[in-house]
């Protein structure tokens, strides 16, 4: 089990450098200059050279690399062996640090994804299951044309219908942006029902596609269980049909749904970008687009490595709890 | 009075190609404690009979008619619930793959106990205590140390094993065994055969042994049925059918049995495929693949009807007595030849 975790850390650390160099290269490989942009549009030569050696950006790009991972190292052997901060850089353009920029983003990502997941599975579960112990039947045949809708809908047009109709339209819904969970900032909305309330529509946009594979994913596994010889002998010692659903069939057809779960976080991070950008929330993807805007690696680069990193870690917990649930599998 | 009394049994699925009838007017009868064997290809209605007898079909694109009395009870006409509470308690079943009968994702002590408590009310601790007996019954090694295992620790014998102990938990009056052997290799069936005999007589069940091996039910069975085609082709005392074979398909059936001491060069076959259920031939159901195929048999369906002079021994078939008595001595004649021969 330790010899698992090392050896998992490894891979982390490993992917972690493979995905940050790949960055890297990608944005050295972009005709852009980072110190003329950042320095203005009156600039001469001598203060553009002067920005770029105080950026870095005068070095090979092997050595900002070197740089940039000694920044992110959790110690340092500056002046003797110690524990530091990992450190993301400091923007080109804004005059923020990466760090704060992410603390700032992080949340607003986390709650729309979070939120996003508890309510696809919330959705999803019931319905799957329905579906699956009727097959055919009214309920599940709208069930799999809502899940065709589903799955062909793209989240921005369908943030931009929903935008049009529910705020637009209805006044319903805010227009978009982010209210605070904890803190009441002076003069904006904040706390827990104002943080709802500026995510419905967020959460409904990112969830959909979502929701409409897992439909289908959890009825096909359920009808599958159903057919296993030891649901069958379930049934043969007499249990209740409560028995058999809870005990041995979704005991049984939610293992492969965890698993999916736990890859599928990865994916839906990658769709949270067009949900941030629709309803303007500050989130990691909307920052990766603003990054990509205005050619500032700093800002991209360490939202890829936030990112990898929570990925990482979310595959690693799923990966433990899935050993957890199914005796056949053993961690070795 | 008989344990359980099938009358006229038929089960039919409905599938998109049309009405396929598994079971098509199955009669028969089982003593306390006495064991019942049903031979018959793969097909043949043997399983579908016992799991509509136990409620197991499921519901939707199922027919079911008849009457199965149980202890005086129809089970085709009690409700789920009560037949819930036989299920498991008074009639109990083992199953024909013992690597997919057990749930995986539950260690086998977790699932012998939900089998008491689901029937009686006694402590969790009594429950384990009882399941722990009957792992050793069966005969688990170390039962102690295995009863918190899961059932993919454990090899397919022992998993029939454990099954056999779930089955018998309750002390049931019935025990269908569903080909519980045919998933295991030689040695392990005999294991398995032995343990099933002499647990029957430890707790006095009532057995219907379902199998495709005439061995199994020769060594074993007191009555025999022989199922074709959804239909019972031969019914008898286990003596009279392996003295006195008198429909075709069991001949076929005995001729196909491997002997060590045959001097033969190869196993008699049936010719053939078993027909389907969906349109079954008209008259006789053997009559395409049988040797001895009259006019009468691709017309008129064959009654079944006590053999002369033994009115427990029946039989559905349209040929006349005397060459069945002919051709079953020359069979049974040609064994006793290969067995002085060796």
């Amino acid at each position: 089990m330790i010899q698992y975790l090392i050896r998992r850390l490894i891979w982390a650390v490993a992917l972690l450098l493979v995905v940050t160099m790949i960055g890297f290269v990608l944005f050295y490989l972009v005709p852009a200059n980072p110190a003329k942009q950042a320095c203005g549009k009156a600039c001469t030569p001598e203060m553009i050279a002067r920005v770029a050696h105080y950026l870095g950006t005068d070095r090979p790009w092997y050595i900002q690399y070197v740089r940039f991972v000694g920044r992110l190292m959790p110690v340092s052997f500056h002046g003797g062996p110690h524990f530091k901060t990992p450190n993301l850089g400091k923007s080109f353009v804004s005059n923020q640090t990466v760090n704060r920029i992410v603390v700032n983003a992080a949340p607003e990502t986390a709650s729309l994804v979070l939120g996003g997941v508890v309510l696809w599975m919330l959705i999803a579960l019931p319905v799957g299951i329905l579906s699956a112990l009727r097959p055919r039947s009214l309920l599940d045949r709208t069930t799999m044309t809502g899940v065709l809708i589903g799955v062909s809908t793209h989240p921005l047009f369908l943030g931009l219908v929903l935008l049009y109709f529910f705020t637009n339209k209805l006044h319903w819904f805010p227009i978009g942006g982010y209210a605070n969970f904890w803190h009441p900032a002076y003069g904006e909305p904040s706390g827990p029902l104002q943080w709802a309330y500026h995510l419905i529509l967020p959460w409904f946009t990112f969830a959909v596609l979502f929701m409409a594979i897992y439909v289908r994913m959890i009825r096909a596994n359920v009808m599958e269980t159903m057919n296993e010889d030891y649901v069958r002998t379930a049934r043969a010692k007499g249990a209740p049909e409560s028995l058999v659903m809870r005990s041995h069939i979704l005991r049984n057809a939610l293992l492969p749904v965890v698993t999916m779960l736990g890859m599928d976080i990865g994916v839906a991070l990658g769709g949270a970008v067009f949900t941030e950008s629709i309803y303007g929330l500050h989130g990691l993807g909307w920052w990766t687009i603003w990054g990509l805007n205005n050619f500032d690696s700093p800002t991209v680069l360490g939202v890829l490595v936030f990112a990898t990193t929570m990925i990482i870690v979310f595959n690693l917990f799923v990966d433990l709890l899935y050993a957890w649930i199914d005796p056949r599998i053993r961690l070795a | 009075m008989a344990l359980l009394e099938v009358k006229d049994l038929k089960t039919y699925f409905a599938t998109g190609d049309g009405i396929v009838k598994a079971v098509d007017g199955v009669s028969f009868s089982i003593d306390p404690g006495q064991t019942l064997g049903i031979v018959g290809e793969s097909g043949s209605g043997k399983s579908v009979t016992c799991l509509t007898i136990m409620g197991l079909n499921p519901k939707r694109n199922t027919i079911s008619s008849g009457e199965a009395f149980f202890k005086g009870k129809d089970l085709l006409k009690t409700s789920q619930q009560q037949l819930r509470e036989i299920r498991g308690n008074d009639i109990a079943m083992i199953f024909q793959d013992p690597m997919t009968s057990l749930n995986p994702v539950h260690t086998i002590g977790h699932q012998l106990m939900e089998a008491v408590l689901l029937h009686n009310d006694v402590p969790k601790q009594q429950a384990r205590a009882r399941a722990l007996e009957l792992l050793k019954q069966v005969g688990i090694p170390r039962a102690e140390g295995r009863i918190d295992d899961y059932p993919h620790q454990f090899s397919g014998g022992m998993r029939q094993r454990v099954m056999i102990a779930m089955a018998l938990i309750n002390n049931p009056d019935l025990l269908i065994a569903d080909e519980p052997t045919t998933a295991l290799d030689v040695t392990t069936q005999a294991q398995i055969l032995d343990l099933i005999v002499k647990l029957q007589q430890e707790y006095g069940s009532a057995v219907i042994m379902i199998t495709h091996d005439l061995g199994v039910v020769a060594e074993i069975a007191d009555e025999v049925i022989v199922m074709y085609a959804a239909e019972i082709a031969e019914r008898g005392h286990v003596d009279r059918i392996f003295n006195n074979p008198r429909h075709p398909y069991t001949w076929g059936l005995m001729g196909s049995l491997p002997r060590l001491n045959a001097d033969v060069e190869r196993l008699v076959q049936i010719e053939g495929q078993p027909p389907s259920l969906l349109r079954p031939p008209k008259g006789c159901r053997f009559h395409p693949r049988c040797a001895y195929a009259m006019d009468v048999c691709r017309t008129v369906d064959p009654v079944l009807a006590p053999v002369p002079g033994e009115p427990d021994h029946l039989q559905a078939c349209h040929l006349d007595a005397e060459t069945k008595t002919r051709e079953a001595e020359r069979l049974l004649g040609a064994f006793a030849t290969e067995a002085s021969a060796s």
